[in-house]
């Protein structure tokens, strides 16, 4: 009798201790991300390995980069504070599981927003930070200075899990080219492979191209081709389920790339508040309920700009100011020949 | 009670993801199996590219952790018997080198030992275009080793004589049994073994028709400084890193498992061999082994797998294996995480048991039969 008691008093325990864990999970309705992020006081984002330009860490631990000032932008919209990010860093395999698994709840991580990955995988993209496309690298010696030089036989270093790989196929296989995948699970390794001489060419997307180009033994040794070969449209992703968090990102993000549009800095942000364009103080939270939607407060915008800057600033400090992409290319604003066009703020 | 806990816990399980992945709109199912993967894979055993379906992809990645697996397990139980037998020679310099072979690279993790082999080896490789060639037809380069390839003329007759000979040769052997059981007489297998295997194929090629040539792999020019051979067998250099980091790492724990095996058997039992009339080589063949292997073949069964588990190791220096293809870029182009990855673990699973069955089938054929 004692013995099945026993028994009993550590199943009825191992029954509650399960139940505690799907009454959280339970509670996944309506805005649970940003409750539980206002509960823990930090923003869970993810990131890569270390992208230069687009989420790097330093020899003290401190994220920079366009990808990482996404998430501090959301962290000053519903925390007020930009630096409550606790940054979690991804391999490309595993970002979109700990997405959906609930280990973080934006990923900020030099991500293609595709249909499949839209649609199948429970995840939502909320927009674009940067303008991409694939390229390839060689090595000056070699003499190759286009993809029309490619020769069957040739050995392509990548990563494993991205949209690379299926791009890279559908290149070299409307050519007609035989080639040897040779997929890394890290980047890292990617960049030694390649560097060592074990393949002819190293592809991913260009700024990757770029950036990775400045780890390399002897960067000069090394050049970009001009062809791209894909669209690759960058962007933040949320967990699909969230349709109030997915805003608060998608807003954020947009609320950099308006403020400058509309000339609105870091240092001006406060001044602005009395200007006579009222889309200007509707973005610096001066006029209207911008906040509301969201749950959130009427400085909301204002507390991004000021505290992580427009795009622009975000841009320039990370990318252009480390040489890896000084000329904005593509991701400049829409009024100045780019692309970056985001719906108003109203 | 333990039963009910355990449908519980799993049953809560299952419910708890079911509910977590409708919330987020993620589909359950295994039709992905039959769609088209369009990714292409490095090295593959059998015929695949992107117009495969993921379960082809999940099968080359299932016979390269195969192939990883069975040419580690072949160099590691070869390399662990030598080196198991070195650790007891008399010879101070041979027991020395032995012991500190094995001490030094079972203590080092086998991650860090397959990183060194494939990096720090791989920068030592020459170019393809500066590469020596070995006996005149191969090369060992950045980009692999290549090899020359067979080209065979009426290979299944090639392939009977084979078989003719191995019947033969079993046939011979219950035969010598027999004589040896019945009369006492000794005939001599080894030899008329031998004789049988070479003899045979011989023959098919004097009077066969069959006829081999090699195809040796040419320097090809891809752009001004870079090279890659063409034509003849290439082994992909992730895949010699791979297997020579696993051979080498789990050796170490063969050798010790044969040195207790071999330590393991009496000494009395060699002197009472000896004392009845029996040659060295009897001794060791008919007396010592015997028993030795019976305290070798368990502990030894745990190393192939641990190796065959260790492969898995491979998705950091991108030798396509079934984690990398199917657990990795599978997993990421469709988002199947949990139907993938069960997929995964059970195939693992089933590789060990097959794996544990043969060896105590093994074990059970060697084992003393109480008479």
């Amino acid at each position: 009798m004692f013995k099945y008691l026993k028994q009993l008093t550590s199943l009825v325990a191992m029954v509650a201790v399960l139940f505690t864990f799907t009454t959280e999970s339970m509670a996944a309705k309506k805005s649970k991300t940003l409750k539980n992020t206002q509960k823990k006081g930090f923003v869970r984002c993810g990131v890569s390995q270390g992208l230069p330009g687009f989420s790097n860490a330093d020899a003290a631990g401190n994220w920079t980069g366009v990808d990482v000032d996404v998430c501090r932008a959301v962290a000053a919209a519903v925390l007020g504070d930009a630096n409550k990010v606790k940054f979690t860093p991804l391999s490309a395999k595993e970002r979109f599981t700990a997405l959906t698994s609930g280990e973080i709840d934006i990923l900020s991580r030099n991500t293609t927003w595709t249909l499949s990955r839209d649609a199948d995988i429970g995840l939502t993209f909320v927009g674009v930070n940067f303008y991409d496309g694939q390229g390839f690298m060689v090595r000056k010696s070699s003499g190759i200075t286009s993809t029309s030089q490619f020769k069957n036989g040739i050995s392509a270093c990548t990563n494993i899990g991205t949209t690379t790989e299926l791009n890279m196929r559908d290149f070299f296989n409307s050519r007609g080219i035989s080639y040897e995948p040779v997929a890394f699970e890290k980047a890292d390794e990617v960049v030694a492979a390649y560097d060592a001489g074990r393949c002819d060419t190293y592809t991913t997307d260009k700024s990757g191209l770029a950036a990775q180009r400045t780890k390399m033994k002897n960067p000069d040794e090394h050049i970009v081709l001009p062809e791209t070969i894909s669209k690759e449209p960058l962007g933040p992703v949320v967990r699909q389920g969230d349709s109030v968090w997915e805003d608060i990102v998608r807003w954020s993000l947009n609320t950099m790339i308006e403020a400058e549009e509309y000339g609105i800095t870091s240092a001006n942000a406060d001044m602005m508040k009395t200007s006579d364009n009222p889309q200007i103080k509707r973005l610096v939270g001066a006029e209207g309920e911008m906040g509301a939607a969201f749950g959130l407060d009427n400085e909301w915008n204002l507390r991004i700009i000021k505290q992580v800057g427009n795009y622009g600033e975000s841009y320039k400090r990370n990318i252009a100011d480390t040489g890896i992409l000084p000329d904005r290319g593509p991701n400049e604003l829409w009024t100045k020949g780019g692309i970056l066009y985001v719906p108003p703020s109203r | 009670m333990t039963v009910v806990a355990v449908v519980l816990v799993f049953g809560f399980f299952t419910y708890n993801a079911q509910v977590n992945m409708e919330n987020r709109g993620i589909d359950f199912g295994y039709g992905f199996l039959s769609q088209e993967s369009s990714f292409d894979v490095q090295f593959s055993l059998i015929e695949y590219d992107g117009s495969h379906s993921y379960f082809r992809a999940y099968l080359v990645g299932l016979l390269n952790t195969i192939l990883v697996s069975v040419i580690g397990i072949f160099l590691a139980t070869i390399l662990g018997v030598l080196v198991g037998i070195a650790r007891l020679s008399p010879n101070y310099l041979i027991n020395k080198f032995a012991a500190f072979y094995v001490e030094f690279f079972r203590n080092i993790p086998l991650l860090l030992q397959i990183f060194f082999w494939y990096f720090a080896a791989l920068r030592a490789l020459p170019l393809p275009q500066d590469a020596e060639a070995m006996f005149g037809i191969s090369f060992l380069t950045i980009k692999g080793l290549f090899v020359p390839a067979f080209i065979w003329e009426n290979f299944n007759i090639f392939f009977y004589s084979i078989v003719a000979a191995i019947v033969a040769i079993i046939v011979i052997r219950a035969h010598a049994k027999k004589v040896q059981e019945t009369q006492g007489k000794q005939t001599p297998v080894l030899l008329i073994s031998i004789g049988l295997i070479f003899i045979l194929p011989l023959l098919s090629f004097l009077i066969g028709g069959v006829r081999l040539s090699f195809e040796v792999p040419v320097l090809k020019q891809l752009a001004t400084t870079s090279f890659i051979y063409e034509g003849g067998v290439s082994l992909p250099p992730e895949l010699i890193a791979l297997a020579l980091s696993l051979s080498l790492y789990t050796a170490t724990f063969i050798a010790e498992c044969v040195r207790a095996g071999i330590q393991g058997v009496g000494k009395g039992q060699k002197e009472a061999a000896a004392s009845i009339g029996l040659t060295q080589n009897q001794v060791l063949k008919l007396v010592v082994m015997p028993q030795a292997l019976r305290i070798i073949i368990p502990p030894t069964t745990n190393q192939y797998l641990n190796l065959t588990k260790n492969s898995s190791l491979a998705a950091a220096i991108a030798y396509p294996d079934l984690v990398l293809v199917f657990a990795g870029t599978a997993l990421m182009q469709t988002g199947k995480a949990i139907e993938i990855v069960s997929i995964t673990m059970f195939t693992y699973l089933s590789l060990s048991i097959s794996i544990s069955l043969f060896m105590n089938w093994y074990n059970n054929k060697i084992a003393i039969t109480e008479k």
